[in-house]
């Protein structure tokens, strides 16, 4: 794979079966909310014009979900009507709502009042000044209305790939996952297209006459519909279980690629964001996920995760990286950080994890319960012989290690400790790493070897079979290239795995990636 | 045929029409006179219900309208507004024709109507397929009174139809609107703040303040026989030339000097007013008309200076405030 010098063209027209049901989505998804939009907009702007008292009320609530930000109002949608197309529909119809209804209050409000007034004293009743007057002389700013709508829900609807709906975003999000510029652009330059060719076409519609807009007014429903119905072309799909998988894990070679070249998976698979995924699990939107083994939402959500049987998901065993010179320097320091492997397995990482990110409890508080129970933790010992320098990544679990760390070097040594917690990414804590601004900080076995070390694709399918293989070859380069030491591993593995519902797997009789092909497979 | 007894409304707490009463003849013009919030556009509205009364009642042909139904009631009665409030997406000929298809006549009645009334407007057949805002100010206002009078309702109601206008434009439309026998036969009612429109246009001048009728009579009883110093300073300013207009020659014809020279020339009628025929005159030396009394038959030849002795013979007899 040299995925480099592939050109943006040249990825577009590999994947134009993807890209064209991707669009057809995605213009899907904007227009069938846009018409259910325009079939409540109108009316309801309409109606507060003759209810002026609460037009204020109205314009308001529609304002305010206007500010919501679009990822946590999909968010509240999945426990009204769970992932995919439902939720999605309601989100962008909700934003849409705004423009519309406003410009037609502010179209009927705004037509001349001596006009109006004419209308009326001709003998004309109510319904035939709205329709012959008020309206067709608001059109054009309804219609504005409408066009706004239109820009905002082909731009919103890049977000419906969060819930599994479909549409442009999931090239664009699984590209920013996976840092593929190609596969980013390959939906972002459709959408940005999408949107100018819309505000285009209904520029036009709004620069037509009055009495062309009369024909227009009938045909606009028709259009829209049709449109609409783009959605429903590519989804005729279906299935026993569902598969929620995120945009990164659907281009992975250890993830949903080698699912199916090596397990020879196939489930019928909907992109979703990380976000979303867990809760979507527990609510039996998805029957199958990806996600990490020691993630609190595992035990927050009652899900177990499958045995990976045949070994396509790299380990990621967590152990301390430290400077060599800093070793030197700190002779007890091994031996001290040495003391928390082999007590945290996967179950107590997902534990510990679980009392941070739902608990919502002071990682420290959760380091120092845990090492009391493990009867661990020393009082701090006042340490005058220097000071150590902890690194961690920013989230998590890695702020709960360097808080046992912490607190370990201080009761066991006579050091001091400085923490520089919550580093961006592994690029950055690396670099504070090599570049003596830490002395150590806890990293992934998966990581190295992939992120840092960057294996050719060969020599990680080799060593991805035992987690020693992966240790040691890790260990060793890391000593070679960069002067560092990975102490001995702490004991849990946060690597990818498949996930489903405790309950549901019990009653398929599923434990392993295998069982779930095996159960895929039967009738 | 046009009643009105005790009209009230109010707005919050102000009265605009206090309690005004009043009656229109068939084929007469009433002007409502005044100045902005004195009522009188009020008044009007409530004739064809723009705007429902508080209390009171209005009967056209002896029917009460405040139990018609508003909209058959408003395709009756004609309507022209200041600003003529044409429909901006119609042209001309289906801004016209609205009041038909409100009645569903067919499209040949309808057109051959509308033609009718171009013709009689002095409007070109070529404006029909244009939209409002590409025609002239006084175009609009003629567009405007045609729709009005397209289903040729018995009554018009006109609420300060010139008032948008130029003085020149005005004034044209002014003396079309005199001859139009389109508007002979209507019973009109006016609302103008225009001393002026409303002598030369109206039979009879209602002038209103406060929510009140203060007045209401012909232009030369409210110059003449003014109620109170209301009316009479509200003339004031304009009061020789309104008098020169409200003065026929009927009214002096027993202060010109009898006699007339037999010729052939032509003569004026004595139905003129005092102002039309001071305009005949070319002023060149010994220069004088001749003016034909229809009631009598009689013809009288009168010099400048005559004209104007009997004008202030007449004046004296006129009771001074």
């Amino acid at each position: 794979m040299n995925e480099e010098s592939q050109s943006l063209w040249g990825f577009m027209s590999q994947q134009a079966d993807k890209l064209g049901i991707q669009t057809l989505q995605h213009i899907g998804l904007t227009f069938i909310s846009l018409f259910i939009a325009v079939l409540i907009g109108l009316p309801l702007g309409i109606y507060i014009t003759r209810k002026k008292n609460i037009s204020g009320v109205v314009l308001g609530i529609a304002g305010i979900l206007q500010t919501i930000p679009s990822i946590a109002l999909l968010g509240f949608m999945i426990p009204l009507l769970g992932i995919g197309a439902k939720p999605a529909i309601v989100a962008l119809l909700l934003y849409a709502l705004l423009p519309i209804i406003r410009n037609t209050y502010t179209g009927i409000t705004g037509v001349d009042g001596t006009v109006k007034e004419a209308a009326v004293a001709m003998g004309m009743s109510k319904w035939q000044v709205l329709f012959k007057v008020e309206l067709p002389l608001a059109m054009p700013v309804i219609l504005a209305g409408i066009r706004t709508a239109t820009v905002i829900n082909v731009g919103v609807a890049t977000l419906a790939s969060y819930i599994a709906a479909g549409g442009l975003g999931e090239f664009i999000f699984g590209g920013i996952s996976l840092n593929n510029t190609n596969m980013i652009l390959a939906g972002a330059i459709p959408a940005a297209l999408l949107a100018i060719i819309f505000d285009f076409l209904l520029s036009l519609v709004q620069k037509l006459n009055f009495k062309k807009i009369k024909g227009a007014v009938k045909i606009a429903p028709v259009a829209l519909l049709i449109l609409s119905c783009l959605y429903f072309i590519p989804s005729a799909y279906g299935g026993k279980l569902t598969a929620g998988f995120t945009p990164e894990f659907m281009g992975r070679q250890d993830g949903n690629l080698g699912l199916q070249s090596k397990y020879g998976l196939k489930i019928h698979t909907i992109v979703i964001s990380d976000a979303v995924m867990y809760k979507a699990a527990q609510e039996k939107e998805l029957d199958v996920i990806s996600g990490y083994s020691t993630d609190g939402r595992l035990k927050a959500y009652d899900l177990i995760v499958l045995d990976d049987d045949k070994k396509i998901f790299p380990p990621y065993y967590a152990a301390p990286v430290v400077r060599e010179d800093a070793l030197r320097k700190f002779p007890e320091l091994e031996k001290t950080l040495n003391l928390l492997s082999g007590f945290i397995t996967d179950s107590i990482m997902t534990e510990l994890n679980y009392k941070t990110d739902y608990l919502h409890q002071p990682p420290e508080r959760v380091a120092k319960d845990f090492l009391v129970a493990k009867k661990l933790y020393r009082a701090d010992q006042g340490g005058k012989e220097g000071v150590v320098r902890i690194g961690s990544k920013i989230f998590g679990e890695q702020y709960i290690l360097a808080s046992m760390y912490t607190m370990l070097i201080k009761g066991y040594t006579n050091y001091d400790v400085a923490t520089k917690t919550g580093l961006g990414g592994t690029k950055i804590v690396f670099d504070a790493l090599t570049n003596d601004q830490i002395d150590f900080y806890p990293e992934y076995t998966g990581t190295g070897l992939l992120a840092i070390l960057q294996a050719p694709p060969k020599t990680v399918t080799q060593l991805q079979v035992s987690k020693d293989s992966t240790y040691n070859y890790v260990a060793r380069e890391f000593e070679k290239r960069y002067q560092l030491k990975w102490l001995k591993p702490i004991g849990f593995n946060n690597a990818y795995a498949l996930m489903m519902r405790e309950k549901q797997a019990k009653e398929l009789h599923i434990k392993t990636i295998s069982n779930l092909k095996r159960y895929l497979d039967s009738k | 045929m046009i009643k009105v007894e005790q009209l009230l409304k109010a707005f919050g707490t102000t009265k605009a029409v206090d309690g005004i009463s009043f009656e229109v003849a068939e084929g007469e013009t009433l002007a409502l006179l005044g100045t902005s919030g004195c009522g009188k556009t009020t008044t009007l509205k409530m004739l064809n219900r723009l705007i429902e009364p508080d209390s009171g009642s209005i009967a056209i042909n002896g029917k009460n309208i405040l139990e018609e139904n508003p909209e058959t009631l408003r395709r009756g009665i004609g309507y022209v507004l200041q600003n003529n409030g044409l429909f901006p997406h119609y042209t001309v000929a289906e801004n016209i024709a609205i009041v038909p298809q409100l009645l569903k006549w067919d499209k040949a009645k309808t057109d051959k109507r509308i033609n009718e009334l171009l013709e009689k407007l002095h409007l070109s057949k070529d404006h029909l397929n244009a939209y409002p805002s590409e025609l002239s100010g006084g175009q609009q206002q003629r567009i405007g009174l045609a729709r009005a009078l397209v289903a040729d309702p018995p009554v018009l109601l006109m609420d300060e139809p010139f008032g948008a206008l130029d003085n020149v434009t005005r004034s044209k439309i002014h003396s079309e609107f005199k001859v139009l026998d389109e508007l002979k036969r209507k019973t009109i009612i006016l609302v103008t703040h225009d001393v002026q429109e409303a002598c030369e246009l109206a039979n009879r001048i209602a002038l209103m303040d406060k929510g009140k009728i203060v007045q209401i009579g012909t232009p030369a009883e409210l110059l003449f026989h003014p109620a109170n110093d209301f009316v009479s300073d509200f003339l004031q300013e304009q009061r020789l030339q309104l008098e020169f207009k409200a003065i026929k020659i009927t009214d002096l014809w027993e202060h010109l000097p009898e006699g007339s020279r037999k010729t052939n020339t032509s003569s004026l009628s004595a139905e003129l007013d005092f102002w039309a025929v001071l305009e005949q005159f070319q002023f060149i030396k010994g220069e004088n008309l001749n003016i034909l009394n229809q009631q009598n038959k009689e013809v009288k030849t009168i010099t400048f200076e005559q004209l104007m002795v009997a004008y202030s013979q007449y004046k004296n007899l006129q009771p001074h405030e």
